[in-house]
Order: structure tokens, then sequence, then C-alpha cells
């Protein structure tokens, strides 16, 4: 019987042992791991996200440019669907059978009890139907946010466009951005994406077991309002800017036109351009890769992507420094016997000029003076040597916003081409001198500037010697901010007097009978100017012109460039002459409106691309440019029509 | 006088300690109850026509019952206990004919707005012929007609229930083993017991090659090590062969005898599969409640997962993870010491009885209870699969919480009664 009764020790220690591994489990769920207190949280936290609308975009009369529309996401619990009419949803919806299985797959696998996204941005019109009938759809329910509309279809390269982040964007977020936002990815969205986007709004809510909401978390502690983004004055004036991509339409090229006081962009063409709905809503991706399709490639944004030889364009910055620096006045002159030669360069000039000064010199666009004056400027004795004074000469010259960024609110600028002698003596190794680089005086050769370089440069001399860094969005938020970058004056270190000479030949290019963009005179209003014809190693040369109006107390600065147009003052002079016409008066004079027309239907697109040969032209330094004899020149073969309806 | 003095001394008799759990066990469920079916939402006012107030309703009868058992003369239940075996093993017949049909189990007697579970008094009906019979007969556990006796007043209410059928309740019954093991059934038929429980888990673990291979190895080293008796390797060679066979019977039951849903469970606490959407919802959602506790628990009517019905059938069978949630390892820990302090003190007063019915019955009260503790537990922590058996005194229903209590109060009754003789 003791036997029997040391059993009671073996019942007792079962009893004991069971116990230790009840609370030994115990320990290890409740205490040890926190695993089950995060899956608790999960289980009953959810945080309803609440979508601010995207600051609105405005021109600078605030008409939008860009607004939001509310579209409707259609959204699923899978765990949440019962039987119903599949067949009815998807013709409401508008999708077929496989879209419906691969959608609802797809929010399956991202969670069952959690909603996601099953068809999104649905119109007004469908959501209108489908809200009708949504008890049909169990489980289904919609969300409403916002996306772009751009009321007149403007300004895409201005304006960029906005995109369902990538898993790369939610990553270099840090954790801001969450799958199924959406961020700008190119122009002012982007740039000032942080500003636009507004806040989030947050609402963590409890859910109990069959999802239905109880309340909110913690009494809302940690829930915050979503903010909208917020709102954007542009520069661009949308009439101007209109009229701009209308004047543009069919062909390749820019126009960047600058309020000279102000740095503030008011047109900002960049040809070939698309309608920046087309990049909105649910064919955003199929219409993306249409427009890639198009070899002029539409993406570009020419105003501050494209290199172009600033040309004839160039010269009032070589006598401005020339005068500067003294070794010209207005009155010394130079003779142009058709050509200018140095050692074994030599820069034909278009006619000749026999004895030329300042003034007639850049009226007429003499080759040989801006030689002449470039030659005077790398040979100064106070300098030991040339490449000593290039050097100069080119500190110089970047201060007008060549060879760099100018610093643009838009992202993706690009810095132009302007070296300096190290390069040239790496490349020539120490044997050369101002004849080897003697094209950079006529803007070729290896000098590459975008137009809104150029347009800078007009709204320099505009200024007469200072520049506010161009533009594109004027003021930020209800307070109207403006980056204090874009109000600094930039000096370019020539004296105002010096302008004036350089102006007067400027204002003969347009006004005088033999200035190169006289047929692009307005009536009434000094425009100064100067033509170029850059050459392409590509194709046909390149149209351009720039220029500022009116001559005293500038409104407008101006860059035109129409690739393969041929001559600066058939295409570009006359497209910026109505551009500032328009600005200046508010509207064209009713007589120009048939040439605004004529002009809008031009189509000029390159050929066809050829297999590509590697252009080696524009290295060359002896370049030959063409100077326009005004008037009547037929423009090439891909331009459709008859000429330009003569002038009054 | 004499009647106070009767009384003083009956009541001096009682274990107060034991009754002191009990009511404290009693409490902890109500509170959890109330805890489990708390709705923020509806107005908090006190309303019988809840599951919290039938639960106080409960408990308050519980204890009249309880009283009024001590009340009773002790040979009472000696004597009668053929005859309320009788009476429970025909209420297991009658719920079979009229019971009502709940979750797939035909286990409840409608009786106006309550339901009787006959399974639940078949307990200490069983456990009190159980008793009657070793003291009565005082039969050698060691001999075979004496366990076959045993075996068949134990397997009789086993075989009832699982007609209705209810695994939980009729596993409980393995709990009599203990007691007869105290009484004197050898150790080794409880080896054997639990050994081929063993194997049939492993047998679903381990590929049957595996198990067959290493069986063969065991038994064979045991042979080796015995090599010099003869006999001893007849019957190690015997038991090896035995096994083996089992193996394949084992199979055979699983996937025959068990429900599907029962497969699933067992599949799913050996992690031979994962599902924490379907059948380990919830052992999946209770682990999940109780984890969440942590150490001091998230406080009375603020665990999230128990106020929005994350756990099911949480003020029954899952009642724990309400505690765990809301008390945390604090609250769990007190609620296992007290029902180990419990048991353990059942043990010793079973043991110092003169009665050998009142220490059998002792033992089985202990056994019982400790089983219903050790699976709801295991299950509510998935360490034991889901098993529906009501955690005592604490969870939610008259049926369970009457029986525990009577079972209980039976033997407080016996215990008073120890110096005299039934």
């Amino acid at each position: 019987m003791d036997n029997l009764f040391n059993r009671k020790y073996t019942i007792q220690g079962l009893f004991i042992v069971i116990g230790l591994i009840l609370l030994g489990t115990l320990f290890y769920i409740q205490v040890a791991t926190d695993k089950y207190f995060i899956s608790a949280e999960s289980n009953v936290l959810r945080k309803i996200y609440t979508f601010p609308a995207r600051g609105v975009i405005f021109d600078r009369n605030e008409k939008p440019l860009a607004q939001n529309e509310a579209v409707y996401d259609l959204m699923v619990i899978p765990n949440q669907v019962k039987k119903f009419d599949t067949a009815a949803l998807c013709r409401i919806i508008d999708i077929d059978m496989d879209r419906f299985k691969r959608n609802f797959n797809k929010a399956t696998a991202q969670s069952r009890y959690q909603p996601s996204i099953f068809e999104r941005q649905l119109s007004i019109q469908v959501y209108a139907t489908l809200s009708e009938q949504l008890s049909r759809f169990p489980g289904f329910f919609v969300q409403s946010r916002t996306i772009r509309h751009y009321p007149d279809s403007v300004a895409a390269h201005f304006l960029g466009y906005i995109k369902e982040v990538s898993p790369l964007d939610i990553q270099n977020s840090e954790g801001y951005y969450r799958s199924g936002d959406y961020i700008g990815k190119s122009g002012v969205e982007k740039s000032y994406e942080t500003l636009l986007r507004g806040e989030r709004g947050v609402v963590n809510m409890l859910y109990d077991a069959r999802n239905v909401p109880k309340g909110s978390y913690a009494e809302g502690r940690f829930d915050t309002a979503a903010v909208s983004g917020d709102r954007l004055i542009s520069s661009l004036d949308l009439k101007l800017q209109k009229l701009g991509e209308e004047l543009m339409r069919n062909k390749v090229g820019s126009i960047v036109a600058i309020e000279p006081a102000s740095g503030e962009i008011l047109a900002f063409v960049s040809s070939p351009s698309y309608d920046p709905n087309l990049m909105v809503g649910r064919n955003q991706g199929n219409n993306y890769m249409e427009l890639l399709k198009n070899p002029n490639r539409v993406f570009n944004i020419r105003p501050i992507q494209g290199y172009y030889s600033p040309g004839s364009s160039f010269k009032p910055l070589d006598a401005l420094l020339g005068l500067q620096e003294g070794v010209i006045d207005p009155n010394t002159t130079f003779n142009c016997p058709g050509y200018f030669k140095v050692g074994g360069h030599t820069v034909k000039c278009e006619h000749v000029d026999g004895n030329i000064a300042l003034r007639k010199g850049l009226a007429r666009s003499c080759n040989t003076y801006a030689c002449y004056v470039f030659q005077q400027l790398i040979t100064q004795r106070k300098y030991p040597n040339q490449r000593v004074a290039y050097d100069a000469w080119q500190k110089k010259v970047k201060k007008f916003g060549l060879g760099e960024k100018l610093g643009i609110d838009l992202p993706s600028e690009r810095n132009g081409r302007l070296y300096d002698a190290a390069y040239y003596s790496g490349k020539y190794s120490k044997y050369w001198n101002y004849g080897t680089v003697i094209s950079l005086a006529i803007g070729q050769g290896e000098m590459d500037a975008t137009p809104l370089q150029m347009a800078n440069i007009m709204a320099i001399i505009a200024n007469r010697g200072y520049y506010i860094k161009p533009h594109l969005v004027k003021a930020i938020g209800k307070n109207r901010v403006i980056k204090k970058e874009y109000v600094k004056k930039n000096y370019v270190d020539v004296e105002a007097r010096h302008f004036e000479p350089v102006i007067d030949g400027m204002q003969d290019a347009v006004n005088a009978p033999w200035g190169t963009a006289i047929q692009s005179r307005i009536d009434g209003i000094l425009m100064c100017g100067k033509t170029g014809t850059v050459q392409n190693p590509r194709g046909k040369n390149h149209s351009v012109f720039i220029g500022f109006a009116p001559r005293d107390n500038p409104k407008i600065a101006i860059a035109v460039i129409v690739e393969n147009a041929g001559y600066g003052s058939t295409y570009a002079a006359p497209i910026a002459s109505y551009i500032a016409e328009q600005y200046l008066r508010g509207q064209l004079p009713k007589n120009k409106l048939a040439q605004v027309e004529w002009m809008k239907k031009q189509v000029i697109l390159p050929e066809p691309p050829k297999p590509k040969v590697k252009p080696k032209a524009k290295d060359k330094d002896s370049v030959t440019t063409v100077n326009p004899a005004p008037a009547q020149v037929t423009p090439n073969n891909t331009t459709t029509s008859t000429p330009i309806p003569p002038l009054k | 006088m004499i009647n106070q003095q009767s009384s003083n001394r009956f009541f001096f008799n009682v274990d107060w300690i034991t009754i002191l759990i009990y009511v404290a066990l009693c409490g902890i469920g109500f509170v959890n109850i109330y805890a489990s079916i708390y709705n923020p939402e509806e107005s908090t006012v006190f309303n019988f026509s809840t599951n919290y107030g039938k639960q106080l309703i409960f408990i308050i009868t519980g204890l009249i019952l309880g009283l009024s058992i001590l009340l009773l003369d002790a040979k009472f239940f000696s004597i009668f206990s053929p005859i309320i075996y009788g009476i429970t093993m025909l209420l297991l017949i009658v719920v079979l004919v009229v019971g009502r049909n709940v979750g797939g189990n035909q286990a409840w007697i409608p009786i106006g707005s309550f339901r009787l579970q006959p399974s639940e008094l078949a307990k200490f009906g069983t456990a009190l012929l159980l008793a009657r019979y070793i003291s009565s007969f005082n039969p050698k556990l060691n001999t075979l007609k004496p366990v076959l006796i045993a075996a068949l007043i134990i397997v009789i209410p086993m075989c009832l229930i699982m007609l209705q059928p209810d695994a939980g309740s009729m596993l409980v019954f393995l709990s009599f083993m203990f007691p007869l093991y105290r009484e004197g059934l050898p150790g080794y038929l409880l080896v054997i017991f639990w050994g081929m429980v063993l194997l049939f888990i492993l047998n679903l673990f381990l590929a049957p090659w595996v198990l067959i291979s290493s069986i063969l190895a065991i038994g064979g080293l045991f042979i080796y090590f015995n090599k010099k008796k003869q006999q001893r390797m007849i019957m190690i060679g015997v038991i090896t062969f035995a096994a083996i066979g089992y193996l394949f019977i084992a199979k055979v039951i699983f996937e025959n005898v068990l429900q599907p849903h029962q497969r699933t469970r067992i599949e799913l606490i050996l992690g031979l599969k994962t599902d924490p959407r379907g059948a380990g919802y919830n052992v999946n959602q209770s682990k999940i409640a109780i984890g969440s506790g942590q150490l001091t628990g998230r406080g009375f009517l603020e665990g999230t997962q128990t106020k929005y019905g994350y756990v099911p059938e949480q003020s029954t069978d899952f009642i724990f993870s309400t505690i765990g949630e809301e008390w945390g390892f604090t609250g769990c820990f007190v609620v296992i010491a007290l029902y180990l302090f419990l048991l353990l003190r059942v043990i010793n007063l079973a043991e110092r009885q003169r009665s050998s019915f009142s220490r059998v019955y002792g033992y089985c009260v202990a056994c019982i209870i400790f089983f219903h503790v050790f699976i709801n537990i295991g299950m509510t922590i998935g360490i034991i699969p889901v098993i529906g058996i009501p955690l005592p005194f604490i969870s939610y229903g008259g049926s369970s919480l009457w029986s525990f209590t009577v079972l209980l109060f039976i033997f407080l009754k016996l215990d008073s009664n120890r110096m005299g003789f039934i």
C-alpha cells in the first residue's frame, strides 16, 4: 500500500509539470515575443487615408492651367465579396471578364481583408450608374480621389504629368509614398511636388471581426485631416502660350518669352507638344507609349534641353564685350571684303560690306565685323597670352548665362556648351590662338545654348546689364511667396551705357531697310532683335530669332527657334513678332490674322531619320555661315505652301 | 442549541479554502464573460437576459446547489451511486432521441429556456460508481477482471457520448485512468496507452518507413541488451511487431473513423497544415488575443480582440483568451496557480480520507478538472487540437458550471464527513 500511496506524488507531479508547460507557453507568446501583439494591432486597426487635392496651377492672370477633377476608384474587399452578377459589373465599368479576373486576383493577392483598388479612375458618369447598383455587388465600394484636368490643353512641357508611384519612388521617399499614390514625374508637377501634393489625411479606425468600423482609435488623437496642396501661380500667359503653341504646330522648335524686369517666363513652347490630358486617366500608359513613337521626341523639353549654336544671335555679345573692354567704340570701323581670314581659317560673310561700324554691323549681321571684335578682345596686350585672354573672355560670356544652367524651376535643364582655354589647350596642345576658335565670334563652333539661354541674353540686353533667373512660378500658395533666387539681380558687368549702341544695331535689324528682319517689323512698336540661321549638321538650317520689345522699358524678351526652317527671317522672326505684338497689345491687328493663320498651317518637319551618321561638321571651326538676304526666299521642300504674304 | 452546535461543527469541517478558490474562479469567470460580451455601443445597464446576467444566476444557483449538497447525508452518494450512474446513462440515451442538434453535436436536452448537457452529469455519475465499485469490492486492479469492470464503467458513457458525437467530452473520461492508477492499475498500462497516443501522433508526422525502421531499431536494441533473457526477448519482439501493426490500424482510424474537421484540427496543431483563415482561425485569433495581453494585459474591457469579436466562442470555450488579453501573463499566472492549488489541495484532501470511496472520488474530481483545464487552456494557446470542452467554473454555461459545482461539492461533503463511516 505504501507503494500506491506514493502514486499521489506521480499524479501531483504530473499536474505541476503540465501547469508549468502551460505557463511556459504563455510566457513565450505573451512576454517573450511581440509578434502576437503586432498581429492584434493589425487585426483591429485600419488606417483610412484621405487624399488631398493637388494644388491648382494658374497662369499669370490666374486662369487655371491645371485643376482637379473627381474620379472614382472602385475598391474591393475580397473576403466580403459574395456571389453576384459579374457580367453586370463588367458591363457597367466597361471591362471584359479577363480583366475582371485579373483585377480580382490582384486584389486578393494584396489582401483578402483589406480594401484594394479593383478598377481605377472611373468617370463620374460611370460612377453615377454604378452607385445606384452598388448594393448588388457586396464587397465593392467606391472611393473618390482627384486627378488632373487641363482645361486648355496647353503648356504640357511646363506642367509635366503625374503618375502612380513606382516601387523605386516609394523606396526613395523613405516611406512617405504608398502604393497607389500619385507623384509628379516631370515639369512643374515634379519640381514643386512637395508643395503641390499637399498632406494626406489619415483616420485610424478600429474594425471588428466582421469588418464593421467601431469608431476611431484613441479618440482620434493620431488622426489628421487632408491638407490640399499649395496653389501655384505660374508666370505663363495663357493666351500667349496658346498662340505660341498654335504657331509652332507641325514644326519642331521652341519659343521662350521672358518679362525682362522680373525674369518671369511668359511663354514656354516646346514643339512638338501633346495634350496634357492624354497623360491623365486610365489610358495614360497607352497614350504615353503612343507619344514615344513620335520621331521628333515629344517629351524633349526643347527650351531647356535643346542645344543650338546661337549663331548670329551671339553677335551682340561680341559688341558689348568689345565696348566694355574698350577695344572698340561705336564708331570703330572694320573692312569687310566678304570674308574674314586668319591663318588657315576663313569665315565667309554673306555680303561685302566694306567699311562697317557697330550699328550697321549688327543690323546686317556682318560676320567680318564680329570676327574683328573677337580678334581685338583676344589679342589685348594686358593679357600675357591669348589663352589667358580667352579664359577672361569665356568668363565674361558665362556671366550672360551661357554654358551653365540658368536655374529655372523645372527639372532636367541642360548646361549648354562653352569651353575654357584648358579644353582647347588639351585639344590643340597649346598651339592655338583666336584664329583656331574664330567660329565662336559668330556663335558657331563649340558653343551651344538652349533657347532659354538665348532668350535670357535678350532679357539682359533689354535690362541694360542684368537678369533675374528666368522662372515659371511667380507665386506659391495663399501668401504668394516667391523664391528668393528669383528676385535677385544678376549683373553681367557691362556698363549700361554700352548697351545703347548695341541696341541701336538690333533696332535696325528689325526696323531699318537694310536690317535682316525688316519683314517682321511691328507698326508702332520698336522691336529690337537679331536673326540667326544656324547651321545644322543633320539637315536644313535652323531658323532663329531673338529680340525684345519695345526698345524703351522693354516688356518682353524672346527667343524663337524653328528647326530645319532655313533663314531666321522667314519663320522665327515673324513668329516672334506675333508673340510680341500679342503680348504688348493684348491682341493681334486684324490685318495680320491672315499671316498668323498661314504660319499656323505651315508644316516643317524634318525628313524621316536616315541611318545615323556621326555629325562632324559641328566641331569644325571653320564654318561658313550663310546669312539671309532679306525677303522672298521660299523655304525648303518640306514647307507646303506659298511664300509669306508681303507686309504692309 | 444542538442544532446550532451541529451546524457549527458541520461548517467547521468543510474545507473553506477550496470553497474560496471555487468562488474566486467563478468570480473570474463572471468578470471575463462580462468583458467578452461587453459591447461599448450598447447600454451598460446590468441585464439578466444577457449571458453575463445568466451566468450570475448560474453562479448563485450553483452555490445554492452546492450548499444544499453539503446538507445531504454523505452516505447518500455512496448508496445511490449506481442509481445516479444509471440516471445519467439514461439521460445520455435520451439526448440521442430528443436532443437538440447544435453545431453538429446532439448534446443538449432543452428544458425551458435552459439546456441540459447530460455528458456533464455523466462525469460525476461515472466518478461515483467507480468510487463505489472500488470501495465496495476492493478489487485488485492488476488482475484482468477488475480492470475490465472498471473499464466498462468508463467506456459505456464514452460510447454513448461518441454517438452524439462529442469527442471533447468523451476524451475527458480518459482522466479516470489516473484514479485507477492510484488504486493499483499497473503503470505499464498507462505507459502503453500513452505510448499508443504518441505513436498515433508520430504516425501522422513521419513517413511510415522512418517510423517502422526506428521502431525496429529500438526493439533491436532492447533485444540486444536482454539477449540473456529469452522470455523478455520474445516479449520485446511481440511488442515491436504489435507497435508496427498498430501504426497501420492507427492510419486507418485516422483516415476513416475521425471526422474531417477533427482530422484537420489535429493536422493543424501538428503543423502539417497551415490555414490561419480556415480551420486554424479560432486558434490563431485566440493566440493573438492572448499574446497581445503581454505582461500586464490591456485592462478590463480594454481588450480590442475581445471587444470586437475577433475570437469566436469567446465566452464559452475560448474564455481564456479574454483573460489572456485583458489581464496579461499576470492574470493567466493567477488563474493557473489557482487551478494548480485547487488540484493539489483536492488530492491532499483525498489522501486524508478514511474511506476509499471518498478517496477515489476525490481523485476523480481532481483528474476531471485537470483534464478540462489542460485541454482547454492548451487549445487556446495552440498546443492541443481544438477540442470543445469548457474551462471549469469560468466558461459560460449553466450545465457545465452546475456539474462542476456538484462534482466538487459532493467531494467537499464527503471530506467534511471524513471521520464518519460511509
